[in-house]
């Protein structure tokens, strides 16, 4: 193996140094400075005699002696089973002072491209014990459904909640613990104190047995944040499709990731798409989201759910928005929600998961499921409408029906999505709570449930009840 | 994809200069603008998309890692082609046409590794051949020597290539053949496979286009009932994130009354593309009740395969779909998203230090949609017959923007519009294509198509739905300052009356079996019951009935049982009995 020392320019992340041999793009670098530190970085153009290095690390302490390796692979994450229950830095070293992982397999954190032939089409529901989700955007198995949020809105909470919740309720009784998930924690540029947050959960509720962790903190280097999810993703595949485990990614923040790759592009003097954001985010953004899924044949399944901030609160920002594009459905946090103390603040409204329809009903949910998310869905927004009416009107102008709709969306909020943190609700409370509602409305403007199923499920008293409170 | 079997046309190979991810540059290759490369020790393929000086650009279909500088690169001398043949339909393909089954099979795994090629048709396959000509005859260009039962539904037509000169035909016969063995043999000396190759860049040719007259029918009633789609006609459904375009885009697919259909994935999502391949072979062709696949050719390229393959998947698609439109089918081609193909030019042309245009998108971005939706249309073939290409093009505007360059540039071409709502689909209003902002341009020259096979007052009754869903808009905006109690009587029954027509008439739910489809005699029917109620309302309102008992009959919420009712004829005779009689009741 050669070594040069031959840097003839640093700038932000990046190192250029003159070779006489081919190098080939993609290729891991190992550059040693005069200090003594080892740094790595990765070949991001390559051209007779030129090449441009990304050095994940930063380039703090690289002069033009520093030495360049040039390891002749690609990028490799070293997985094994063992892995489970470790600690590992934003580039895949162990922190937990934990013994040397000794890899089974090293494979290409730059994952190949499932063949959408051998894909198997996810439709198995998995329980979060969260009513806003069950109920109304279900997540099921192989599934990537982000988490948009806000900065400063509890996200990690629900993130945990769900990690610690998710459950397949058929398979709960028939194998032993079968259902319980792998959790692959891929943490990229988050605080130290949100880490501990994560940690802290983890070991109180014993999931860390169960779980990777990848922690990529703050003021760790931007650059590194790149590869952090593709180790995290390369682990997880290994787990599900050659070890059978059900893994469920968490990856959080995916803003934090988005600014690494701006912050790359803007380094190499790329042409600038949108908010300054490189042209291709949408085609890396997809390699990352992409690999989630079952496959035809194999035992596990990846279940991603990224988390990630929308700066401003706005869902047309490049990041949610490109995210959005790629992912199937996505739940959205509600600053309204979040302080009116409802928790988790999930507005169900702009949440959207795609593949609820083939996860849930008769054999897998309830036969009902459907109907009841369609009506809830509609006479809440009906309640929502009528709530900027309201405003300005008054309620005393508004017709009776029109009232119990406004009473619906209240009720909506604080007895179906309000929940609590520690509350794990079966997928059957949930839609008893979600019949206990539509109670409130006259039997005949429930126009999407089937009539049979009104016959079984309507609460005939509750309508009664609710009347008095119109006024 | 085609392999290049042309040794003599194989011209100098080079060496690679530099690797940038998908855009490789190369030196001393000898190579034509288009031509296809094998680049690398591997032998990914890629395209010449730049020649300068000594040095060629190749934009490369296949992932690049680790590929470096000295590496040798190969080329084949012929453009980028699609092989055209029996085989096609009941397939699914990549962006380069390499059929995915075969992938997985060749590559042992469940992963698309790199460097393997497979051609698009199954070369060894036998078809039985029957001739539609006989020794003696002369044939042209375009015209039909053969058939060949491709499918359950597809009767194959094997045609003379229309690059050929034609003659007399010397031989023919009847068997079983092999895709490359000779079937007809002319007295120009050609001879005629049932395997063509044609450059997917280019147009194949045809004759003139004309006017369309028939429309594409979706089974969807706004679309059926309010924006129709011709056959040979191009439509837009732009929407954001979430809006069903999906969806709406599967469900044209799945009922539309095309005879074959082309469905391109393009920078999608895998799940999507797993769930048609799962559903379609199960599901029913309403036209002929035989599996869906029968008629469906896939293309697959998910939004984490290579780039440039996204790039070249709409050409490979409309090529596959020219091919049955000169057999004189009526094709519907479906690409799920364009907005994707953008993108990926913009990422090549940003690769190639190309100069932007708007928003960093190619300054040929409107040259490209427009060469696109052109291929397109109802056309007189050579061989005297029609054939016709629907083109139905999602848009994913970032940000649900349409002011954006896609958007705007396809609006300019295409002559349906579906825009996609994101307050609809928020309400689970579905399909949440916006009757306010769609429109269509062909309604006017399909209405005698719809009189004489539907109902002679369809336009007339369509008219009408409009009228009160552009009224209701208008009055919605009352409403939201006063509140709707304040408005007059007759116009609180208007608000009613559209409630109606968008609840029980625009709104369809996908996912149930009845109402997933709709003939348009039902879709008819439907909006006749509405508009009786409309007509008996308005009476009773007339006779001093007061508004709110008029809408509160029993009848009337059963409107909104039409779409799902099995035995719709009966239960919208029953339904429109018992809602003039009751509302007669009331005065």
């Amino acid at each position: 193996m050669k070594e040069y020392q031959t840097i003839t320019e640093i700038s932000g992340p990046l190192v250029f140094a003159e070779v006489d041999e081919p190098i080939g793009y993609d290729e891991i670098v190992e550059i040693e400075t005069p200090q003594g530190d080892t740094l790595r970085g990765q070949v991001l153009e390559s051209s007779e005699g030129l090449v441009s290095i990304q050095v994940f690390e930063g380039t703090g302490g690289i002069d033009r002696n520093a030495s360049v390796r040039f390891l002749g692979e690609t990028m490799k994450m070293p997985v094994t089973e063992d892995l489970l229950g470790r600690v590992l830095d934003g580039s895949g070293n162990p922190i937990d002072g934990g013994p040397d992982i000794v890899p089974e397999e090293r494979e290409d954190i730059v994952g190949a491209a499932i063949n959408p032939y051998s894909r198997e089409y996810p439709e198995e529901f998995i329980q979060t014990g969260v009513s806003a989700i069950d109920g109304m955007n279900t997540l099921v198995r192989g599934q990537k459904l982000p988490i948009f949020s806000g900065s400063g809105l509890p996200h990690n909470d629900l993130a945990l909640q769900i990690a610690r919740q998710a459950t397949v309720p058929e398979e709960e009784e028939s194998e032993e613990g079968g259902s319980e998930f792998a959790v692959i924690f891929g943490a990229m540029g988050i605080t130290a104190e949100e880490a501990n947050e994560f940690m802290d959960d983890f070991e109180r509720t014993g999931a860390l047995e169960r779980s990777v962790v990848f922690m990529n903190l703050a003021d760790d280097p931007a650059v590194e944040r790149t590869v952090t999810p593709r180790m995290a993703l390369t682990t997880a595949e290994y787990l599900a499709f050659e070890k059978g485990y059900h893994v469920l990614v968490i990856l959080t923040d995916m803003t934090n990731y988005c600014e690494a790759l701006r912050e790359i592009g803007a380094a190499r003097e790329e042409v600038p798409g949108r908010r300054g954001y490189p042209g291709y985010m949408y085609t890396d953004l997809a390699q990352l989201y992409e690999r989630a899924g079952r496959i035809e044949g194999r035992e596990g399944s990846v279940t991603q759910i990224p988390i990630l901030t929308m700066p401003g609160d706005d869902d047309t920002h490049p990041i949610p928005d490109l995210t959005g594009y790629i992912t199937e459905g996505q739940i959205m946090m509600d600053r309204d929600l979040n302080s009116q103390g409802i928790e988790p603040p999930i507005n169900v409204s702009p949440s959207l998961s795609r593949l609820m329809d083939d996860g849930i009903g008769e054999g897998l949910t309830r036969g009902d499921h459907a109907d009841v998310k369609d009506q809830l869905f509609a006479a809440y927004a009906e309640g929502k409408d009528l709530r900027d009416l309201v405003n300005i009107v008054g309620r005393e102008a508004l017709s009776e029906t029109d009232n119990k709709y406004l009473d619906f969306a209240d009720r909506f909020e604080e007895e179906f999505v309000q929940q609590g943190n520690d509350t794990n609700r079966t997928i059957d409370e949930t839609l008893e709570i979600g019949w206990d509602l539509l109670s409130m409305l006259p039997k005949e403007q429930l126009n999407r449930i089937d009539e049979d199923l009104i016959e079984e499920h309507y609460r005939e008293e509750e309508g009664e009840t609710v009347e008095a409170t119109a006024d | 994809m085609s392999q290049a079997q042309d040794t003599e046309t194989v011209r100098e190979d080079g060496v690679i200069e530099s690797v940038s991810g998908p855009v490789v540059t190369a030196a001393d290759l000898d190579a034509r603008m288009n031509d296809v490369v094998y680049v690398g020790d591997e032998g990914l393929m890629g395209e010449v998309i730049e020649i300068e000086g000594n040095l060629t650009t190749i934009q490369v279909y296949e992932e690049t890692s680790g590929v470096g500088p000295g590496e040798p690169v190969e080329n084949t001398g012929e453009p980028l082609s699609v092989d055209l043949g029996p085989g096609m339909l009941d397939s699914i393909y990549d962006g380069v046409q390499r059929p995915l089954d075969v992938l997985e099979q060749k590559m042992g795994s469940a992963f698309l590794d790199r460097g393997v090629d497979a051609p698009g048709i199954d070369l060894e396959k036998t078809w039985e051949f029957s001739p539609e000509v006989s020794e003696g005859e002369t044939v042209e260009p375009g015209d039909v020597v053969g058939t060949v039962p491709e499918t359950v539904t597809i009767e194959h037509k094997v045609m003379v290539p229309p690059d050929y000169e034609g003659g007399e035909v010397v031989a023919i016969e009847e068997g079983s053949f092999s895709v490359e063995e000779t079937v007809a043999e002319l007295s120009s000396g050609e001879e005629i496979t049932m395997h063509q190759e044609w450059p997917v860049r280019q147009a194949r040719p045809a004759g003139d286009k004309k006017t369309p007259t028939d429309p594409l029918v979706t089974g969807q009633r706004i679309q059926d009932g309010l924006f129709p789609l011709a056959k040979g006609g191009t439509a837009a459904i732009p929407g954001p994130f979430g809006s069903g375009k999906t969806v709406t885009q599967q469900q044209l697919a799945k009922w539309s009354d095309a005879d074959i259909v082309v469905y391109i994935g393009c920078g999608e999502r895998g799940n999507e593309m797993t769930e048609v391949i799962e559903d379609f072979p199960e599901l029913p062709d309403p036209q002929t009740g035989n599996p869906l696949m029968a008629r469906t050719c896939l293309i697959a390229n998910t939004s984490n395969m290579p780039v440039a393959a996204r790039e070249s998947c709409i050409y490979t698609g409309i090529t596959i779909a020219e091919y049955y439109r000169d057999m004189g089918y009526d094709v519907a081609l479906m690409a799920d998203s364009t907005s994707r193909w953008a993108e990926a030019m913009r990422e090549i042309s940003s690769r190639l230090e190309e100069m932007p245009g708007e928003e960093g998108y190619p300054a040929y971005l409107a040259a490209a949609l427009s060469e696109f939706y052109e291929r397109a249309g109802l056309f007189e073939l050579f061989n005297g017959g029609e054939g016709s290409i629907s083109v139905v093009g999602a848009v994913s505007p970032p940000g649900g923007d349409f002011s954006e360059p896609v958007t705007q540039n396809t609006l300019r071409i295409v002559k349906t519009f579906w825009a996609l709502d994101a307050d609809l689909a928020e309400k689970r209003h579905f399909p949440s294509i916006n009757w306010n902002e769609s429109y269509s341009l062909y309604s006017q020259q399909l209405d005698p198509w719809y009189r004489e096979n539907v109902a002679q007052d369809y336009p007339e009754i369509r008219q009408w739905a409009v009228d009160v869903l552009d009224e209701e808009a208008e009055l919605q905006e009352i409403v939201q300052l006063v509140g709707k109690d304040a408005l007059p009587e007759d116009q609180q029954l208007t608000l009613e009356v559209s409630r109606y027509i968008r609840e029980a008439w625009l709104q369809q739910d996908a996912f149930n079996d009845t109402d997933t489809y709709c003939e348009p005699e039902k879709t008819y029917r439907m909006l006749q019951a509405i508009k009786t109620f409309n007509d008996e309302a308005f009476n009773a309102l007339e006779a001093g009935v007061p508004v709110e008992e008029i809408g509160s009959v029993d009848a009337a919420p059963q409107l909104n049982r039409m779409g799902v009712a099995e035995e719709w004829n009966e239960f919208i005779d029953d339904l429109e009995d018992s809602l003039e009689e009751q509302i007669r009741e009331l005065y």
